[in-house]
């Protein structure tokens, strides 16, 4: 039905970001020079789409008048980590049934010998069917059709909604999954049928079946929300189609969506990483760390030439792998809710304890009584006690400091204020850590990267992170809060392509790489072709997942077209490996595992200029001083400028130590960096000493 | 007490560990050996200038590495200070598998590097790799019949792999020429280098940025504040004896059990281990090395309270009386490739059977406690090659206080995973008719052990020969606190329709096959905790549905009335 969609170049834009607490809105107006509406409000959890329309309706802009919503959703993300999911069946070769819950014998955490684990299907809903190819393609035992009829009469008797078929060596041969899905389809009373090569055409069964079992278990319950959305939206005035955020970073329509649900469970991470690269790429800084620390965790992605990594591999929970390639977003497990702790040997510890929304901090005033890297922003005056959202019982930072005094203190001989700052500085070395595991430490340059913060405690933090990181730069944008929605905004229209390959370089047939390589570009744009959004251009862009014969892990090369030589990808490869490891094995030959290929619908360029209005700057710095106030840095409290974020006149330069409040987040200088602005409104900083 | 504030104390604890993480992430990430590369069978280090103790070690090392590099780095030291090796330099690096010089079995390769600052040396690293092949008598190095080390392959004393930076061409012939697949080895010894190397670096900034004394001020208090949180655990525990035994089902060769006998003396802040009573070293391979049963026993604590972090401090209230005359102290040229993979996952099984007595609420019942090796060495006529297969499986977790064991877990030992079917039917001419959740085999308790995995592999093609280096086929996974023994591993040969059981049910060596012959494993469950007849009737249910157990074995484990 596609007539009924009118084609839209989206001159009214709404990005709608539905997070845990919050759901964000932008709205920007391209026909009135890009002028930008903001609207926070609370998250609707039982049906989100009711938070979509109040944040809609807060803007005051007319529903009818929107062009394009384009939103981003943890509807699926929740179900599969609460296991709120649809009845989901699975029928797969016989003697393989238990695949998902055997996984690859693995336990939570290297040490202790406790721990569980819930497959996504239990295990009274698989059933077997005889059936067998092998692993050259080759049928060994024909698909049993009656066997096949019978297992899904069960299911669907069983009270089943989705149904996963998952044979092994689908990826070689589809032939059986595919007849075993027109079976189903005769029986089964709607499109929830998802076979396993469908999504993740790579050998490995327990990582196949996965992806598949978790899209087939949310599908109905995407496609139930987007249906509730729809409607809402229809009853706002809104009829035309809109988008949903896929975990790949681009964006799909609404009436696409549900086929490759799996790939929406990363839907808000991406969005944000989105924002980065396309913000970063405007200020003219297109390698990036990515910061978005929350309340109980810290997400963290690299960017380079304003390309964020994606990967194949992405395992959202323990055992709970989704093999479809989606922005490589690592999430750390520290935020402002990580509890600080003295251990038994009388060392500071940070996490991985986390007080989550509830209680939270002490210093949300809702019963939390553990101290947390919040409530030490709060005591070193970093953080304004009224800055704070979402307070219930105000306490002050004179009693939450005696608490750190209490139970950090003591043992360490701090008073209150010192065991704050340990507490904090031993916070950032612990995130710094991690995130130079997945980005810096993967053979790239500190120097050439700069660090963009976001989310609401990303920008507290992000100088003394950089300062550890060696990161020249941190880039904190106009609207830190609301970045995930802004990612929404400036989304393109994105599919992605991967065949495996797996032969040695110098047995490549050329003619063949190009061929594969070529065959992406057309399926990705003619995928794009049947949007309602027209985009301005098609961007394609082709890589090769290579290591040396005999290795398993794999190193993703950029290939500058579809026209490859063997040489050529030889060189490539060589080039990255000594880059990431400092290593040259001439003795040894290169293996091209992979040919991934991204097609991008690039949408109209969107102004940016408006996300803080121009108009409410002020003339001079001192007009946008707010308030001195005393601020802990590294052992002594410094009077400290505070400025309002908005009133920053466009060519100020502020010096540290300083701290920017904005409605959303607040941003440390801390003695020696220097910030500025740019037309967009980001501020700049320079660290200090780097 | 230290003058250094609990400030850059902790924040060195972090940095120190981090190092040593980064370490093993590149390793694992350069490596070729698929072992290192996918079942991360390697670990990585910071050691004492001055006697090799442990400073810090990567928090995803394998565990059974856990303080045994301490023991080949101080043997380094000593055969430096009395000549028996070559003196160090700027960018040397020693490379050493001896298992009796302070290691595990000839496979893990240990390199030992010096640091130096201003010109002496300021620490050691070091990191163990385990190689898919060292030489001896069978593919891969575990040799279920091995009489004598020799057969079990290339021994290395400490020797310079490289000097001043430059890999040593003749030490590097002498290795290539003594083991299998050789071509493919320069790259895991270029990986293991650039572990030490990036090590090295990330070291010196360390010490750059805090200043050497502080560092060295810092690594002298975390080792006491580990080793008063170790005693601070300790002190928890009452005093008592506490006595359990884990066996092995047979050495390999002679078709005996060898017996772990552990009486655990609590006293005071302090853990007494003392083996005497275990059997005398034994015929065949499995015997262990004094490194590695000191290793077992650390990792065994570690696995009970793992918030103490990894360094030789956190070992010092753990005293581990020398086993001299058993098993359990192998001299050469005893035999010792069992000793890694499995004496070593029987003696941590043995201190969890005596500290659950004590500690019931943070101990499991026993757990599957294999690698569950299974080889197979043949010829694909198809593709005109040989090839050398190996199989890696989980089993059942022991119940515990809060809940049933985990289903199919790693080895306690390890933290690797086990290959796909798909990928293992690619690479060789097999192909497994059934690979499932082995139903019934969690032993019964108030929380069940989990299950462990039945699989059934058949030759497609050309001959082969199978071993099985496996246990727990004698006597399950042990029950604690009322709580059953998990079901036994079994082992089941089909040659022409002939059923075969290995005379010593998980260990034999070269059974020949052919196309068509299957080969059947189950691997053990984990052991129940608690009295069966507590358990939920709710959950007795639900595991019936699920096809866990029939009804009539859950009323015959959890008692005649239920179910």
């Amino acid at each position: 039905m596609e007539e009924n969609f009118t084609a839209s170049r989206g001159s009214v834009v709404a990005g709608i970001d539905v997070g845990g607490t919050f759901t964000d809105l932008l709205l920007v107006d391209g026909r009135d020079g890009g002028k930008v509406r903001i609207a926070k409000t609370p998250t609707t959890v039982h049906n989100q789409a009711f938070g979509v329309v109040a944040a809609l309706g807060a803007t005051g802009f007319p529903v009818d008048g929107i062009d394009l919503i384009v939103h981003g959703t943890t509807t699926t993300t929740n179900a599969v980590l609460e296991r709120r999911l649809a009845r989901t069946g699975m029928i797969t070769t016989k003697g393989f049934r238990d695949v998902i819950e055997l996984g690859r014998r693995t336990r939570p955490q290297a040490y202790g010998m406790s721990g569980t684990f819930v497959p996504v299907i239990p295990r009274d809903l698989r059933l077997e069917v005889a059936e067998r190819v092998e692993a050259s393609g080759a049928v060994r035992v024909p698909l049993d059709e009656n066997d096949m009829r019978e297992a899904v009469k069960r299911l669907l008797a069983a009270g089943c909604e989705s149904l996963v078929i998952h044979f092994l060596h689908s990826y070689a041969n589809p032939s059986h999954e595919r007849r075993a899905a027109e079976i189903a389809a005769e029986f089964w009373p709607n499109g929830y049928v998802t076979t396993g090569h469908a999504l993740l055409s790579e050998a490995r069964e327990f990582e196949r079946g996965v992806t598949a079992s978790v899209n087939a278990s949310v599908q109905p319950i995407l496609e139930r929300y987007v249906e509730k959305l729809r409607h809402e939206l229809a009853a706002q005035g809104y009829a035309r189609d809109f988008l949903i955020m896929n975990g790949n970073g681009g964006m799909i329509s609404a009436r696409f969506v549900t086929r490759e649900s799996a790939k929406t469970v990363m839907s808000g991470p991406a969005s944000g990483v989105i924002a980065a690269a396309y913000t970063g790429k405007r200020a003219g800084f297109g390698n990036l760390v990515t910061y978005d620390m929350g309340g109980t965790s810290t997400d963290v992605a690299l960017i380079r030439n304003a390309e964020p990594a994606v990967s194949n591999e992405i395992e959202i929970e323990y055992a709970m792998p989704i093999h479809v390639p989606m922005v490589a977003v690592h999430t750390v497990g520290a935020g402002g809710g990580s509890i600080a702790r003295v251990d038994a040997a009388g060392l500071i510890q940070v996490g991985p304890e986390s007080a989550g929304a509830n209680p939270g901090p002490i210093c949300y005033g809702r019963g939390g009584t553990d101290p947390t890297i919040t409530d030490a922003n709060l005591v070193l005056g970093r953080l304004a006690p009224k800055k704070l959202l979402a307070v219930d019982n105000p306490v002050t930072s004179g009693h939450v400091a005696a608490i750190f005094e209490e139970r950090i203190g003591r043992r360490t001989g701090l008073s209150g204020v010192e065991a704050a700052g340990a507490v904090l500085r031993l916070a950032n070395i612990k995130m710094a850590g991690a995130i130079r595991m997945v980005s810096v430490s993967r053979g790239h340059d500190p120097r050439d990267f700069t660090l963009f913060a976001f989310g609401g405690a990303g920008p507290l933090h992000a100088t003394a992170l950089a300062r550890e990181l060696g990161l020249p730069r941190v880039l904190v944008p106009a609207r830190p809060g609301i970045t995930n929605a802004l990612g929404c905004v400036v989304a393109d229209l994105r599919h992605d392509f991967v065949n495996t390959v797996n032969q040695p370089v110098s047995l490549l047939d050329e003619a063949m790489l190009s061929e594969v390589l070529e065959r992406h570009r057309n399926e990705g744009e003619a995928l794009i072709a049947k949007e309602a959004v027209k985009p301005d251009a098609i961007r394609v862009t082709h890589s090769a997942d290579m290591q040396f014969v005999g290795q398993t892990h794999i190193i993703n090369v950029a290939l500058p077209s579809s026209s490859v030589t063997r040489q050529l990808l030889q060189e490539l490869f060589e080039k990255a490996y000594f880059a990431r490891f400092k290593v040259e094995l001439p003795e040894i030959r290169a293996n091209l595992v992979n040919l991934n290929t991204s097609v991008t619908g690039v949408r109209p360029a969107i102004d940016l200029s408006r996300l803080i209005d121009p108009a409410g700057r002020a003339a001079t710095l001192d007009e946008a001083l707010r308030e001195m106030r005393p601020v802990w840095y590294g052992g002594a409290w410094i009077d400290t400028p505070v400025y309002g974020r908005e009133k920053l006149p466009l060519d100020a330069v502020v010096e540290g130590p300083a701290i920017l409040e904005q409605m959303d987040a607040t941003t440390v200088l801390e003695p020696g960096d220097r910030a500025r602005s740019d037309a967009d409104g980001n501020i700049v900083i320079d660290i200090g000493g780097a | 007490m230290s003058t250094l504030d609990a400030i850059t104390l902790s924040v060195l604890q972090a940095a120190l560990q981090q190092v040593c993480d980064e370490m093993d992430l590149t390793f694992s990430r350069a490596a070729f050996s698929p072992v290192i590369a996918e079942a991360n069978d390697r670990s990585d280090g910071i050691y004492s200038a001055v006697d090799g103790s442990l400073i810090a070690q990567g928090s995803q090392g394998l565990p059974v590495f856990v303080g045994v590099m301490q023991y080949s780095t101080k043997t380094v030291i000593e055969m430096i200070a009395d000549g028996r090796c070559l003196p160090p330099a700027p960018g040397d690096i020693y490379i050493v598998n001896d298992p009796y010089l302070g290691g595990t079995h000839l496979m893990d390769v240990r390199f030992v590097m010096p640091v130096y600052r201003d010109g002496k040396i300021f620490c050691w690293l070091s990191n163990t790799g385990h190689w898919p092949d060292i030489g001896g008598s069978v593919p891969g190095g575990f040799s279920a019949s091995a009489t004598a080390v020799e057969q079990e392959g290339l021994r290395l004393p400490p020797v310079k792999l490289f000097k001043k930076g430059v890999l040593d061409p003749e030490i590097y012939a002498i290795i290539c020429s003594n083991i299998r697949v050789a071509d493919q080895r320069i790259g895991d010894i270029r990986a293991q280098a650039a572990a030490l190397l990036i090590g090295q670096d990330r070291l010196n900034e360390i010490l750059d940025r805090y200043g050497d004394e502080t560092v060295v001020e810092a690594i002298a208090e975390l080792r006491r504040r580990a080793a008063a949180q170790m005693r601070a655990n300790i002190s928890a525990i009452p005093d008592g004896t506490y006595r359990a035994r884990a066996f092995v089902d047979s050495d390999g060769v002679v078709d005996e059990p060898l017996t772990i006998a552990l009486a655990v003396e609590k006293r005071g802040d302090t853990l007494t281990f003392d083996f005497a009573g275990s059997s005398k070293p034994c015929a065949g391979p499995m015997n262990s090395v004094l490194a590695t049963t000191l290793s077992s026993v650390y990792l065994a604590m570690r696995h009970i309270f793992p918030d103490v972090p990894i360094s030789a401090g956190a070992f010092e209230p753990l005293v581990v009386r020398r086993p001299e005359g058993t098993f359990l102290d192998a001299k050469y040229p005893r035999p010792v490739s069992g000793c890694a993979a499995e004496v070593s996952q029987r003696i941590a099984e043995a201190v969890f059977a005596a500290m659950v007595q004590a500690l019931p609420d943070k101990v499991t019942a026993a757990p599957a406690g294999s690698s569950g090796n299974f080889a197979l060495g043949g010829h694909d006529p198809a593709r005109g090659r040989d090839y050398v297969m190996y199989q890696i499986s989980g089993g059942g977790y022991g119940g515990n206080a809060g809940h049933d064991g985990l289903t199919n877990g790693c080895s306690t030992i390890g933290i690797s995973k086990s290959p796909p079917v798909e990928i293992m039917e690619q690479a060789y001419p097999v192909l497994y008719r059934h690979y499932a959740l082995r139903e019934g085999s969690g032993g019964a308790g108030k929380h069940r052990g989990g299950f462990g995995l039945a699989y059934e592999v058949e030759i497609l093609r050309g001959e082969a020969r199978a071993s099985f280096v496996m246990d727990h086929g004698r006597f399950g996974p042990q029950g604690v606190l009322g709580g059953r023994d998990g079901a036994v591993n079994t082992v089941r040969v089909f040659r022409d329709g002939e059923e075969h059981v290995p005379p010593h049910l998980s260990k034999e060596q070269d059974i020949p096959l052919k196309a068509g012959d299957r080969v059947r494993v189950g691997t053990p469950g984990g052991g129940g905790y608690g009295d069966p007849r507590e358990r939920d009737p709710e959950l007795v249910r639900r595991d019936i549905a699920l096809g866990y157990y029939t009804p009539e074995q859950a009323s015959e484990m959890f008692g005649r009335d239920r179910g």
